[in-house]
């Protein structure tokens, strides 16, 4: 078989102003073991076709290639735990197709759900940490400000860049793994100093008394990522008082409709302490964002009345003061309609007992360590499934084939009470 | 035409006027597009040359390619108008585990034309008259 050590029909075609290290070298060619030399082989054709002229070292990894997608991933992951292949740097796991903590919530075949954990054992193997979630940023020991790291999964890439200021390009399945066990990226684009800097302004023409309303900031990301593409965007005008929970829902929205790699809220994320520190030159072209262009945003990602089929919350993993939160408008209640939660097994740990029981006697089903839009969890619903993610509302029409309402926590909360949909938020009628 | 995966494609061509998701996009048994929204929705993308813009969306789509390369199921090269590392991705570790031959080009994308082409390092040729 030709590999990346042998001459005979190598696919690769090294970009001949990449420099390699000594190290870097030795791996390519074998002297550190297959596993090594598939890896770097991997990142030298990623860094040739980016144009990067060199490698660095990174000090942590997340990896998203832990979700079952057929035999290609595992054999890959297997490849690497064969050829002698340990991580680098301490890496987490993204979620994947099944949920190890409640196992009887999966309804896919035996076949897929054996396979599933099979890779999910794999990653185990090469020196992963089993933490299941898409929202590694709530782990302890999060990245720090300039931290080079290799992400995947584009919500937390968005958050890693924005929100922490350490330093991932876009990682996808393959690479992010290949950094990890290499502990080496290319140095280029978000890596680098000039890469992170904005090249579109947006300005927020809105009334202040929207950014009270948690479903301004998805929609907010939902137009971003569907008018900045892959652009990096310097966003002036957000409130000095918008957390890291309006900032995950902005990026995770905007990941979906776009592909948002990072963008700068100047005043709040530690990169943009103000516009000029943050942009790319002067002379950007600069975008207005109104009441309508969220009205529209909200459109899309789905509008409607009358039956609940079901309520979906957490896409992103929700976080400690999320859970609180849907405890507290929860709390003596009980919800009409199968009602799940998202979250990631360290939330769940660190929940306060209070918190779940509550849960609980709502009548949630607490998801973890995978997500209801990639896996067969929900049962069939009557009616469309109402969510307060950007992300599912993008997603889950084509995955589970369900139609979708978008709305607020406390909108889902109602709506599971009555069973009824009873939007009344300022976006549709102000 | 500059080579980004060195190998050899032929079949015919398909160029679609827009990016793609191969994760969510494409029908992975049998290579046919599923994207509502994509112009050459319902299309087939098995066994050809592909020409397109870029991928679009999910990370997940090198692992979607790789599986696709290796049941038969997926394109036989590409033809990209901007370097897309994701795509790379795929293509490489579809080689190397399954010796294959997927060959990955970014440069002008070809007038869509009937008949058999060559995709290799050298760039894309028609085969025959």
């Amino acid at each position: 078989m030709c590999g990346p050590t042998t001459n005979c029909l190598s696919p690769l075609r090294r970009d001949p102003d990449l420099k390699l290290s000594e190290h870097d070298l030795a791996s390519l060619n074998g002297d550190l073991g297959s596993g090594a030399a598939l890896a770097m082989g991997l990142l030298v054709a990623i860094a040739s076709t980016d144009g990067a002229r060199s490698f660095i070292d990174i000090v942590g990894a997340h990896i998203d290639g832990c979700l079952f997608h057929g035999r290609a991933g595992t054999d890959f992951v297997r490849a690497l735990v064969d050829g002698g292949s340990q991580v680098k740097v301490p890496t987490t796991l993204n979620v994947s197709s099944l949920d190890l903590l409640h196992p009887d919530l999966y309804r896919g075949s035996d076949f897929t759900a054996e396979a599933a954990r099979e890779l999910m054992d794999l990653h185990v193997a090469l020196g992963c940490a089993p933490t299941w979630t898409c929202a590694p940023y709530q782990l302890p020991d999060r990245p720090k400000l300039g931290s080079q790291i290799a992400w995947g999964e584009s919500n937390a890439i968005v958050f890693a860049n924005s929100v922490l200021g350490a330093r991932t390009n876009r990682y996808g399945d393959f690479a992010d793994l290949a950094c990890a066990v290499t502990g080496r990226a290319p140095a280029t684009g978000l890596h680098t100093g000039v890469g992170r800097l904005a090249d579109v302004v947006v300005e927020l023409d809105v009334p202040e008394t929207v950014f009270a309303h948690d479903i301004f900031y998805p929609l907010l990301g939902f137009w971003l990522g569907a008018n900045t593409g892959n652009g990096i965007a310097a966003i002036v005008g957000l409130p000095a008082a918008t957390t890291e929970d309006d900032l995950q829902a902005l990026g995770a929205a905007a990941a979906s409709s776009g592909s948002t790699a990072m963008f700068h809220a100047v005043g709040i994320t530690p990169e943009a302490p103000s516009l000029h520190e943050c942009v790319k030159g002067v002379d950007l072209p600069t975008l207005s964002v109104g009441i309508e262009d969220l009205r529209d945003a909200r459109a899309r990602l789905g509008i409607g009345e009358g039956v609940v089929g079901a309520v979906s919350v957490g896409t992103p993993h929700l976080s400690s003061q999320e859970l609180e939160k849907l405890s507290a408008l929860t709390a003596g209640r009980r919800s009409r309609v199968p009602f799940y939660v998202n979250t990631g097994r360290n939330v769940l740990d660190e929940a306060s007992t209070a918190a779940i029981t509550s849960l609980e006697a709502f009548g949630a089903t607490i998801v973890t360590d995978t997500c209801t839009y990639i896996t067969p969890i929900m049962g069939p619903v009557d009616g469309p499934v109402l969510t307060n993610s950007g992300k599912w509302a993008y997603y889950a029409p084509a995955n589970l084939g369900v139609e979708v309402v978008f709305a607020g926590l406390s909108e889902c909360v109602e709506a599971a009470l009555t069973g009824r949909i009873n939007l009344s938020d300022p976006f549709l009628t102000s | 035409m500059r080579c980004l995966l060195d190998g050899e494609a032929i079949g015919p061509l398909q160029i679609l006027t827009e990016p793609l998701s191969f994760w969510g996009g494409v029908d992975v048994e049998s290579g046919q597009i599923i994207d509502p929204n994509h112009p050459q929705f319902g299309e087939l993308v098995s066994g050809c040359i592909l020409g397109l813009p870029h991928g679009r969306g999910s990370s997940s789509s090198a692992t979607v390619l790789a599986e696709m390369i290796r049941i038969g199921s997926g394109p036989v090269g590409l033809i990209l108008s901007e370097p897309d590392q994701i795509l790379v991705a795929g293509g490489y570790v579809a080689n190397v585990l399954y010796a294959k031959r997927f060959v990955v080009s970014v440069g002008d994308l070809p007038e869509t034309s009937e008949g058999v082409f060559r995709l290799d390092a050298d760039g894309l040729e028609q085969l025959g008259a």
